[in-house]
Formats: C-alpha cells, sequence, structure tokens
C-alpha cells in the first residue's frame, strides 16, 4: 500500500511529508526531487522507480504530488486516490497551489490522516468529511452523543456521501450535458476516427434523503452483449433511430447492480455537485462544425493561414460563444489577421490568435485569414503544428437532444444544457 | 493569520524559542507553537530535541492540538522509545473516550508507533476497539491489526487478533468488511501457506454482498481479495463473474480494472463453448477503451495493462484499433505504450490504416517517439506477410527523408525484414547503400554492413564499400567491428578471387592489432577455419539462418500469466513479478491462472529485453559454444531455438543445445565443488571425431580454473600433434598453455592430462570442435570478498533494474552452514543481520573478469525456502549465479 505522500513545490522544497509505512525514509523525499522534479529532461513516465522504491506523481499547475511505496500496489488506485486527493483539498480551500498549500497544511495533515490509514484509503467524499474535519479544534466536545455517532455512521455507512437532515427550501436539481467529440482526420481530410465523450454534471439541492430514478428511454442502446441485441430489435421495430452509447459509467452514488439489471439508474444524490455519469459513443457521429485549414509557407519569413469553418447542424438551432484557436510558430513576429464575422486576436503569450464568434446558425459559414511574420531563426526543430481547437454551446446538443429523459420523483427539474466540441 | 508563516522561520536558537512557547501556559500560544514544529519537521529540519515538550501537550481537549502532537509523535517516538511511554497514559485514556472519532484517533495514531514497549500496552485498547459498538472505530481497529503485525507479527498471532479479524469478515458495516479484507489480504502475503484468507463460498459471497455496498477504495480491495481465489467449479466461476461485471461501470478507474482482473482470470475456468463466456468477452472491450478518456496518469496505467491483455486474450480489442490512435496532446508516455499495442493489434484487416498512422508518426517531432514509430512498421512488415511490401516501400519513403535517426532506424529493421523475408527486398539494396555516409550509430553501422556481407553476391561495389568502413576500423564499437569481420569474411568466400588482400586485412587487424578477445578469437577462428578447411568455413559462415519469429518481443507465456493475475498493479505497470521490485517475503509468491498447464520449469528470464548480440553472450556465458554460429549474424537470438538442427554435420556440439539446456544448468552442471572430483561428462564422442573421444569437467583449484579431460583414442591408428583452441566467450576464458601431450597417444590408450580450459582440438587426423558447459563458479575468484561499505555503496548504486530475486526451495540448512557452504565456492559472507528471526546475509563474489555479483540470502528459521536477490552490473550472469547456489546448498 501507499507508504508515504508528498507534495512539492516546482523547486522541489517539500510542503507536506507523510509517512505512513516504516519501509519508506526521508531519503524517499529526496529522490525524487532530484531524480524527478530536477530531472532534465521531460517526464517519461508517471510512475518512476528509484532505488527499489516505486514514485508515482501528478502535477497540479506547479505543484507535484508523490506517492510512494516499496509494495506491489494497486497503481490505478493510487492515481484515482492522488486525483482525489487534489478533489479533496480543492474542496476546502480553492485552488491548489503553494500559498493555499502552505495556509493550510495543518488542514492537509488531518486530512491525510484520516483519508489514508496505514496506506488504504478510507472514505474520501468531502461531504462526509466536512462534517467532522472542520479546522475548529473544538467541536469534538460540543457535539453530542448522537451527532458524533450520525457522524461515524455516515463515513462508514452504506451512502458515505451524503449527510442526513439535509433541508432546502425550494428542492432543485440542475442537470448539464457536457460533450466533447474527438475527431481524428488524416492529412487529406479523411475521419479516421471519431467519439464523443459526454459528462452529465448534477447539482443537486434536494431535502432529506431523496431517492433518484432516471430512465434510459427506448432509443438509446447500450452497446453491451445480452441486452444490445434485444433493445436494437426494439429501435428498429418502431422505425426510431436509436442512439448507441458504447460505454457509460457512473458516480458511485449509483446503484450499479440496479443498472445491470433493470437499466435504470437510480441513486441518492450527494448534496451539491457531483459528476453523475460519463458515456461514450462512436455510432453516427454528426459533427456539428467542419473546419477547412489551409496553410500556405510564403518564403521563411512569412506564413498565409486561412481557416474557414462550416455550421452542420439545423439552421433553426444556434450554436453560441464560439472560439477557435489557431495555434501559430513560436518565431512569431506578427500578426495580421482579417475575419467576417465576429473578432480575432493574437495573443502572444498562449502561441495562438483566437477568433471569437457570438453566435452562429446552422448551415452557415465563415472565415478568417491571417498573415503571420515570422522570425528567422536557426532552430532546427520543426514546428509541430498543433491541431487547430474550438469550443462552443449549443442549448441542446445534437445527441442530448434525443438522450436520456428524466423521471424526477416529483421535484422540480431546471434543466441546462450545453455542448463543448474542440476540434 | 495565514498558516505559511510557519514555514519561513530560519531564526538562530528558533528550538529553544520553541521550547518556551511550548510551555507556555497560553494554549493559543501552544497551538502555534506545535504548528511550527510541525512546518520545521515538514521540511526536514530536526525537532527530535522538543519531544517532551511537545508530548506535554497531547493531554488537551483541544482536537486540532491533539492530532498535532500525534502526528509528531507518530515522526519522532521510534528515535526516543523511552520517552514515547509517557504518551501511552494518554492513548490508553483516549480509547476509552465516549467520543467514538477520539477513540479512533486514538487507536490509530497508537498502532503507528512503532516502539516494542508501546504495542505491549497496545493490545488491551485494541482487542476492546475491535469489538466496539461504533464501527468507525472499528474499521480502524482493523487497520490497526495490520500495523501492529508489521512491528511484532508473534505477538498477533499470539493474541488472538488474527481470528478476530477474521469475524469482522462478517461485520454488519461494509467498511469494516472491507478493511478486515485489506489488511487479512496484507497479513496473509506474508505467510504464503498460512491459509489465513480462508476463502469459501461462505465468505466469498459475503464479500460480494460487500462489494455493491462499500466505499470506491474498499470495492478494490474485496476486488484484489476476490482475485486469489480459485472457484471450484465453472458455475461458481460463472456466478462470481456474473456479479463482479456490474463494477465495469464504477466511475473509479481501479475498481474497473480490479473487476477486469477478476473477470480475466476466473474466464480461464469457463468452457470456451458457453454462451456466457462470449458474452464476457464482449463486455470487457468498452470499459477498457472507456479508460482511454482518464486522466493520462491512469491511461498509462491502463495502456500497461491493455497489452498485457491483448497478448492474453487478443480477440477482446481486435476490432478497436483506431482507440489507440495518438493524439497530438497524448503525453510522451501515453505515445509511446499506444504505439505498442497499435502493433500488437495489426492484422491483415487494419494493416493500411496502421501504417498511415505510423508514417505520420515518423514526422513528428520526439525523437524517441519518431523511432518507435519507424520500428513498428518493420514489425508489422514481420507480423503481416501482405504487408510487408507496403511496409517497405514505407520505410524507402522515409529514408528519402533524410532524416538522419530516421534513416539509421529504418536500415536497423530493414535488415530484419530481410532475414524474414530472404530474397524478395533485395532490390532496395541500392538505396540502403546511398545513405552509407551519413550512419553514425553502431546498431545501424553493424545492420548494414551485415546486409552488404549478407548479399556481397548482388552488390558490384561489395568490397569498395566494405573497404571504407575498414579504415576507421579501431575507432567502431565492438558490435560494428564483429559484423565488419565476419562480413568481409563472407565476402571473401562469396568472391574469393578479388577479395583475398581485404579478408587478410581485416583479419589481421581482428587479431594482431586489437585487445577485444572477443574479436580476437572470432579472427583466428575464422583464420584457422579458412586456412584449414575452406569448405567447412563455407558451410559454417554461410549456414542457412533460420526464420526470425514474428513477435520477438511477447511476453514469457509463464509471466504473462502471473501479469495477469496482478492486472491493475504496478507489476502490471513494469510487466516484471513482484518479486522483481519488492523487497522481503512480501510478493515472492507467483500467482498462476487457474487451469493453468505452464509449470514453473518453463520460467525463463525475460529474453525480449535484452539486445540480440547481448543473447548470445549471455548464452555462450555457461556453454563454450563452438559450433553455434561463427557467421555471428546479428539476429542470433532466433537461431537458438533451432540450433543442433541447423548445425553443419560435420560440427559436433554434444550439449550445445541453445536456450533449453542452458537452463537445466541446475541438474546437470551444478556439480559438486571445492574439494569433491566431479564426474567427467562425455563432449566428444568417438564416432563423431573419427576415433578421439574427449571427456572432461571443469574445476577450481587452488586459485586456477581447470579443465580436465580425459583423451581417449579408439581408432587403429596413433594420434599425435595435439592442439588446442577457445572460441570467445563472455569471460574471456582462453588456454594458458598448449595443450601438451607427450607421448603419441595409441589406440586404445587414455591419458588423463590436467588440463587448463580448452575447446576446439586438432590432432594429425583432423580438427574436432565441440563445446561443453562450465559451472559458473569456477569463474569465481578467490578475492572476492568485498569490504562491507564498497559493499554498501555498490549496491546502491546498482540500478535497480539489474536486481533479480529467485527462491531456492526445500533447503534445509540454517545460516552459517549455507554461509560456509558457499565460502567454500569462493561466495563470501560480508554480513549478516537478523530481523525478526530471518536471517540475512550480504555476500559478494567476483568473476575472473572482474565482474563483481551482490547478493542478499534470507533464510527463515524454519523456512525451507531462501530468497536470494542478486544484483550485478552485467544483469545476464545473474541466472547462472544462482543455479550455482541452489547446487551449491543443496549438494
Amino acid at each position: 500500500m501507499i507508504g508515504g505522500l508528498f507534495i512539492y513545490n516546482h523547486k522541489g522544497e517539500v510542503l507536506i511529508s507523510r509517512v505512513y509505512r516504516d519501509d519508506i525514509g526521508r531519503n524517499a523525499v529526496d529522490a525524487f526531487r532530484v531524480n524527478v522534479i530536477h530531472a532534465r529532461q521531460q517526464v517519461r513516465s508517471p510512475v518512476t522507480n528509484i532505488a527499489r522504491t516505486s514514485f508515482f506523481h501528478v502535477k497540479r499547475s506547479n505543484i507535484w504530488l508523490a506517492a510512494v511505496t516499496k509494495q506491489n500496489v494497486n497503481a490505478a488506485m493510487v492515481f484515482e486516490f492522488l486525483y482525489k486527493m487534489c478533489d479533496v483539498m480543492t474542496a476546502y480551500f480553492g485552488k491548489i497551489s503553494e500559498e493555499n498549500i502552505k495556509n493550510n497544511f495543518v488542514l492537509i495533515y488531518e486530512l491525510l490522516d484520516e483519508i489514508l490509514d496505514f496506506g488504504y484509503p478510507q472514505n474520501s467524499e468531502t461531504g462526509a468529511l466536512k462534517t467532522f474535519i472542520t479546522q475548529q479544534g473544538i467541536k469534538g466536545q460540543v457535539s453530542t452523543k448522537e451527532e458524533q455517532s450520525q457522524i461515524t455512521s455516515q463515513v462508514t455507512g452504506q451512502i458515505g456521501w451524503r449527510r442526513e437532515g439535509i433541508k432546502y427550501r425550494r428542492n432543485e436539481l440542475f442537470l448539464d450535458v457536457l460533450e466533447s467529440v474527438n475527431l481524428l482526420m488524416s492529412p487529406q481530410g479523411q475521419v479516421l476516427s471519431a467519439h464523443v465523450s459526454g459528462r452529465v454534471v448534477m447539482k443537486s439541492y434536494l431535502s432529506g434523503m431523496p431517492e433518484c430514478k432516471f430512465g434510459m428511454n427506448d432509443k438509446i442502446v447500450i452497446d453491451k452483449q445480452g441486452k444490445g441485441g434485444a433493445s436494437d430489435d426494439a429501435g428498429k421495430s418502431s422505425g426510431k433511430q436509436s442512439i448507441a452509447i458504447d460505454d457509460c459509467t457512473f458516480h458511485q452514488c449509483v446503484r450499479l447492480s440496479k443498472f445491470d439489471s433493470e437499466r435504470s439508474i437510480s441513486f441518492i444524490p450527494p448534496d451539491g455537485e457531483y459528476e453523475l455519469m460519463r458515456y461514450r459513443t462512436t455510432k453516427d457521429i454528426i459533427l456539428p462544425f467542419r473546419v477547412i485549414p489551409l496553410v500556405r509557407e510564403v518564403g521563411r519569413t512569412k506564413l498565409e493561414v486561412k481557416v474557414v469553418i462550416k455550421s452542420n447542424f439545423k439552421p433553426s438551432l444556434l450554436a453560441q460563444k464560439i472560439e477557435v484557436r489557431i495555434p501559430t510558430p513560436l518565431n512569431t513576429s506578427g500578426v495580421q489577421v482579417i475575419c467576417m464575422k465576429g473578432k480575432a486576436k493574437y495573443k502572444a503569450s498562449e502561441n495562438a490568435i483566437v477568433w471569437k464568434i457570438k453566435r452562429m446558425a446552422g448551415m452557415k459559414e465563415s472565415q478568417i485569414s491571417a498573415e503571420i511574420e515570422l522570425l528567422p531563426t536557426n532552430d532546427k526543430k520543426k514546428w509541430a503544428r498543433p491541431p487547430i481547437s474550438m469550443n462552443f454551446e449549443v442549448p441542446f446538443s445534437p445527441s442530448v437532444s434525443k438522450g436520456p429523459h428524466l423521471e424526477g420523483l416529483g421535484f422540480k427539474f431546471n434543466v441546462g444544457a450545453h455542448a463543448k466540441t474542440p476540434l | 493569520m495565514t498558516d505559511s508563516k510557519y514555514f519561513t522561520t530560519t531564526k538562530k536558537g528558533e528550538i529553544f524559542e520553541l521550547k518556551a512557547e511550548l510551555n507556555s501556559d497560553k494554549k493559543e500560544k501552544k497551538k502555534e507553537a506545535v504548528k511550527k514544529v510541525i512546518a520545521s519537521m515538514t521540511v526536514g529540519k530536526d525537532v527530535s530535541a522538543l519531544f517532551p515538550d511537545v508530548v506535554n501537550c497531547m493531554q488537551t481537549d483541544n482536537l486540532e492540538l491533539k492530532k498535532l502532537v500525534y502526528l509528531y509523535l507518530m515522526n519522532y517516538a521510534k528515535s526516543q522509545p523511552d520517552m514515547a511511554i509517557m504518551a501511552v497514559n494518554t492513548f490508553v485514556k483516549d480509547c476509552e473516550d465516549p467520543n467514538p472519532l477520539i477513540r479512533a484517533l486514538a487507536v490509530r495514531t497508537m498502532g503507528c508507533i512503532r516502539v516494542d514497549k508501546i504495542t505491549e500496552y497496545l493490545c488491551e485498547p485494541l482487542r476492546k476497539c475491535l469489538k466496539d459498538e461504533d464501527p468507525y472505530v472499528r474499521k480502524t481497529a482493523a487497520v490497526c491489526v495490520a500495523k501492529l503485525h508489521d512491528i511484532n507479527a508473534q505477538l498477533v498471532e499470539d493474541q488472538g487478533f488474527l481470528d478476530t479479524l477474521k469475524d469482522l469478515i462478517s461485520d454488519s458495516n461494509p467498511m469494516v468488511v472491507a478493511n478486515a479484507v485489506a489488511a487479512l489480504s496484507e497479513i496473509a502475503e506474508s505467510h504464503p501457506n498460512s491459509n489465513l484468507l480462508d476463502l469459501n463460498p461462505q465468505t466469498i459471497n459475503k464479500l460480494l454482498t460487500a462489494l455493491n455496498e462499500c466505499t470506491e477504495w474498499g470495492q478494490i480491495f474485496i476486488l484484489d481479495c476476490l482475485a486469489n481465489y480459485t472457484p471450484r467449479d465453472d458455475r461458481e466461476s460463472q456466478s462470481i463473474c456474473e456479479r463482479v461485471t456490474p463494477r465495469l461501470s464504477h466511475a473509479n478507474s481501479a475498481v474497473v480494472l480490479s473487476a477486469v482482473k477478476v473477470l480475466m482470470k476466473f474466464m480461464e475456468m469457463l468452457p470456451k463453448d458457453l454462451d456466457y463466456y462470449g458474452t464476457l468477452l464482449k463486455k470487457l472491450a468498452p470499459p477498457l477503451v472507456t479508460l482511454l478518456s482518464a486522466e493520462p496518469e491512469l491511461q498509462y496505467v491502463a495502456l500497461r495493462n491493455i497489452n498485457l491483455i491483448v497478448q492474453r486474450r487478443p480477440e477482446i480489442l481486435k476490432h478497436e484499433m483506431k482507440v489507440f490512435f495518438v493524439k497530438y496532446n497524448d503525453p510522451i508516455y501515453v505515445k509511446l505504450e499506444k504505439l505498442d499495442i497499435m502493433i500488437r493489434l495489426a492484422s491483415q484487416a487494419n494493416i493500411a490504416q496502421v501504417l498511415a498512422e505510423l508514417k505520420e508518426y515518423a514526422t513528428e517531432v520526439d525523437v524517441d517517439f519518431v523511432r518507435k514509430a519507424v520500428r513498428a512498421i518493420g514489425r508489422c512488415a514481420i507480423k503481416v506477410e501482405q504487408s510487408a511490401e507496403r511496409c517497405v516501400s514505407t520505410l524507402l519513403d522515409l529514408i528519402q527523408t533524410k532524416v538522419n535517426y530516421v534513416v539509421q532506424e529504418a536500415i536497423v529493421v530493414i535488415k530484419d525484414i530481410f532475414r524474414k523475408y530472404p530474397n524478395k527486398y533485395e532490390s532496395v539494396i541500392a538505396t540502403l547503400c546511398e545513405n552509407l555516409d551519413s550512419l553514425d550509430e553502431p546498431e545501424a553501422r553493424a545492420a548494414m554492413i551485415w546486409i552488404v556481407g549478407e548479399y556481397a553476391e548482388r552488390i558490384d561495389n561489395a568490397d569498395e564499400l566494405l573497404e571504407s568502413f575498414l579504415e576507421g576500423f579501431h575507432d567502431e564499437s565492438t558490435q560494428v567491428q564483429l559484423q565488419l569481420l565476419t562480413a568481409i569474411v563472407k565476402l571473401f568466400l562469396k568472391k574469393p578471387t578479388e577479395t583475398q588482400e581485404l579478408v587478410q586485412q581485416v583479419l589481421s587487424l581482428a587479431t594482431q592489432d586489437s585487445d577485444n578477445p572477443d574479436l580476437r578469437d572470432r579472427g583466428y577462428i575464422y583464420w584457422r577455419l579458412l586456412s584449414t578447411d575452406p569448405v567447412a568455413a563455407k558451410e559454417v559462415v554461410l549456414a542457412e539462418k533460420p526464420l526470425i519469429s514474428e513477435e520477438t518481443d511477447l511476453i514469457e507465456p509463464t509471466l504473462l500469466e502471473e501479469l495477469i493475475c496482478h492486472i491493475g498493479t504496478l507489476a502490471s505497470v513494469y510487466h516484471k513479478p513482484p518479486s522483481a521490485f519488492v523487497e522481503g517475503s512480501r510478493g515472492v509468491q507467483h500467482k498462476r491462472l487457474p487451469g493453468s498447464t505452464l509449470t514453473p520449469s518453463h520460467r525463463r528470464p525475460v529474453l525480449s529485453a535484452l539486445p540480440v548480440d547481448n543473447l548470445f553472450f549471455f548464452v555462450c556465458s555457461s556453454t563454450i559454444q563452438l559450433g553455434g554460429d561463427i557467421g555471428g549474424n546479428p539476429a542470433m537470438g532466433a537461431a537458438f531455438g533451432a540450433a543442433p538442427a541447423t548445425m553443419p554435420a560435420s560440427f559436433n556440439a554434444p550439449g550445445s543445445g541453445g536456450l533449453d539446456d542452458l537452463f537445466d544448468l541446475g541438474g546437470g552442471v551444478g556439480m559438486p565443488m571445492g574439494a569433491l572430483n566431479p564426474p567427467k561428462a562425455v563432449w566428444l564422442p568417438a564416432m563423431k571425431a573419427k576415433g578421439l573421444e574427449i571427456s572432461g569437467v571443469f574445476v577450481r583449484r587452488a586459485g586456477v580454473i581447470q579443465m580436465e579431460m580425459t583423451l581417449t583414442n579408439k581408432a587403429m591408428s596413433v594420434m599425435t600433434d595435439f592442439a588446442i583452441q577457445f572460441n570467445r566467450n563472455s569471460f574471456g576464458l582462453a588456454p594458458a598453455g598448449p595443450l601438451q601431450i607427450l607421448t603419441p597417444l595409441s589406440p586404445n590408450q587414455s591419458i588423463e592430462p590436467l588440463n587448463n580450459l580448452q575447446v576446439a582440438v586438432k590432432n594429425n587426423i583432423d580438427v574436432f570442435y565441440f563445446s561443453c558447459q562450465y559451472p559458473i563458479s569456477m569463474l569465481f575468484v578467490e578475492d572476492g570478498k568485498m569490504e562491507r561499505q564498497v559493499f554498501l555503496a555498490t549496491w546502491k548504486d546498482i540500478p535497480n533494474d539489474n536486481e533479480s530475486q529467485f527462491q531456492i526451495k526445500d533447503c534445509h540448512l540454517n545460516s552459517d552452514a549455507a554461509s560456509n557452504k558457499l565460502q567454500s565456492s569462493n561466495i563470501f559472507t560480508i554480513a549478516k543481520r537478523t530481523v525478526e528471526g530471518q536471517d540475512m546475509l550480504y555476500q559478494s563474489m567476483k568473476l575472473t573478469n572482474g565482474i563483481w555479483v551482490l547478493a542478499e540470502l534470507r533464510v527463515q528459521a524454519g523456512n525451507p525456502n531462501y530468497t536470494i536477490s542478486l544484483k550485478c552490473r552485467a544483469p545476464e550472469v545473474s541466472q547462472c549465479v544462482f543455479q550455482n547456489y541452489e547446487a551449491v546448498l543443496k549438494n
């Protein structure tokens, strides 16, 4: 299991060091700094073995989190734990930065004592943790016996993510569907692979211990053998187009065995914001936009770029807050842009031209052209030509408008959805 | 008020000030001081001098302060055991506190204080807490048993805590169950045969029930534990699988991977024709693909595991090639892993797409990635025959880019393609030759030279090309020199007329001007072959080479099976068994899939990791082998399996069966050493050597390696003019003096000269070649005892990758007897340490060629299985050294 957990700043100074196992010594702290943080070359692996000790690390802005072990631990679990640790810290004090960590080091030690025991992760749901790790010290004495047993039963109980006795004057539930289309195109413009990964993010402000249940409508086919076949027939017989979901994963509050047997998503939600489910689909992806770039090198110091975007959805729908990022070479000295619609600006610090359009209806087209002046360099390294990315929102995204229907239990729903589609 | 200020105090006399503050009457000031102490501790300052003052703050009703003091205690108690006792009372008192959070805190912290005297006091509170009414306390106490076991295993057994822990598996609270499972699994790992985790259908059922209810982490503990269970039959196996599959939809990737592990393992027990088997296979693909949308670090873990899964069950992901296409913003470690999987999944159906992708990658920026992509194209050619032509033309396109490292990499893989498809693509040689000048890496130069030599008859100016390399012969690396020597000899055998001068030049360069023994020996052998029997030389040097296999990089089957049992863990990330990187007795046990037919004797070191030429040396390190392949072609590795069959008939090589023989060394060669005189083995039977029979044995006497041979003349005529020569070998063994047989050997006369180690024997009739194996202990020199300090430094200095761990079974010596026994074979014990009834012997030995081998031998009283870890800068010898240990100890 995890033998120790260290947090470093970007210089490699230790901010937090907690050792859980006897086989991890103080020298492990230095070994990681010397071999990974101060290493000359780029990080070649998130798992490093130094002197028979394995280091797992993740980086959040300038901060390094490293878990250390000498045993054959569950590697996936260690990384999941590190991410969780970041989530918990963010929930307690916001952004993970050197300043915040130093300011909250006592709290972090307290958290580390609670969520990792002898290297075994324990309940790490912030909802539950916040009931008894409060940084108010005295609370242990003040609370009554009932309160105490309520805390412990929640921390160890089946519903560790929600405390009892939550009350709201208005019960509200918000649901966001965030989709990103990942697209791989050949240089000839042929789509090699495309998939949509979607996230259903909920914000719930509900009283008591509410049972929520989502049904999947019969248009959705989960591509898992045994069930896929039957529903597929149903979809065909009703003459409707079915939506095939390749796979989905759920927040730990969802009863997985129930989903497996009844295909209903039933759960008692955590309070506040959480990611209920993720899904992935590859079939019949209609690309909402087409982006056509043209790059011409005019001599060694000049580059001409032209990008055309075409919206590829129903004219009645409206895409909003469109942002196209066109990367520029590192040795760019100046850029002149002309765009038909919206505003475009060269941002030197980001090495990109950012083109923003407020809204655009379906089946329309727009273009931007830019002249990029380059400084002559001796640098032999090629420009890696990063891809153009694009973000936008559509009130109802193409796949969700046909998506899951919601069966609340008499609650008022407030549904908003938007899609983010980087290309 | 911000706490970051505590990190900045660097004043002198700080400790003194802190002392005063800690003893202050004001609670706030006390707390501030403790915070400062913890901050100092974090950045690595030694604040142990404040121990009594900090412990004095323990008696407080402020929970935050209490936790800080506990944190300090956990860090420093070990260095101040006597003072730590002061804390015991508070702990015992806290364990009775009405607040369950405080009870749990006390029992959790006590377990982390590794002081023997404290553990005694821990037992009673722990016993109570294990039966506490509050589940929070019980789940903390369960982990505490594992902590205590780590400090004092005997105490835990004597106090009966293990039984209490087992009872907790039936606890009503799922988290208590999960922690009890985790604790028991850990304890069971250090007692492989204890049957602690008595898994039976009833307990399994309890675990499966808890699985649905506990936290994500608890689910991981339970699934990892389930994976160790072997179901009684296929029905039980199926029912467990059915209950585990819903976990594949969990948001936590570790839960998914652990579920995959259970399913992959239990699937082995299901009949293949069962409907459910097919269903299960199909269910596995989507979650594995979904793992690739996780954060990059997890993607990396997932990809390393997918690499194993596709080797074991390629059918699961065979249609998912596209998801492994590299994305622009993938971190480099993800890109490199994806590339590996793309090659594994490449098939006739998708090869066009794969090749198009690989060609793109070959123009990327990262050098390692580009190289790997070029290599991948070559591997595709070898794997999918139909694509070979397209691959070759892609490689030619890449060569046209003239990007230096791309060209070199391409030439290395084209050499392999030539070997796989002989007489098919040689038309491209001309293009390759154009790039001769740009090659600056040894591997590429060696590959090019091999190509020129191998196809000398088709290259008009082969002699000119090789001659041009010859100019800077002494500046080349050994790899290139050896290749050049062989290539010119090949050229000479093909075009003897024009190249006589050239061959003489290279032979004299290799034999007279070089001080590299490998090169010299190869040179001499060619020389002798060419001067005595050109026909034989042709047969040897131009022997037909066996085809190289498609998947040389597959993980060896027993290792793969073991790694499948470790899906999700570090072992699956490193692709090494846990014993290779875990210290102590944990993880040494090798896990196997149910119903596996592979026996541990199939276990071999992972050869694919070694460069091919090293493999050759590796084999030779214990088999002095003349017949093998004097041609020394660079793709030697593949030739070994079939070595005896492809060897020309005139060469006698009893006992040179290649790999298999080599790894059976333990039985055959690990002969008694020291004063005992081992029996001789027949090395060269009379019927193969025109009546000369040679039998012999290797021994080490008085610091000299000796090869004792008995030469028997079974022919009708007298034999005279004996001489002897060795082929090059890893340890540079060479005859110390000429073979002295003073009297002619009359028929049926047998002499027994005490002579030094040798291999090729010539007499008046002919030259006979044979090989014989010698035990590696021969090579251990008498001054192999290392200084303690040097040992420590060297042990640290040698990279961990070079360490290998083995187990010696059924050995009933105590550590002293073992040490004495080993000493007689020049294995010296430098230090001995006893930890928890386990004796650790630190030993060193030195080989004749100056290679040091360091060993750590662990002997547990009453346990007949020893564990040995070997560290050496030349890790290839470890296997042989281990076998020698086994032979010496068991004798």
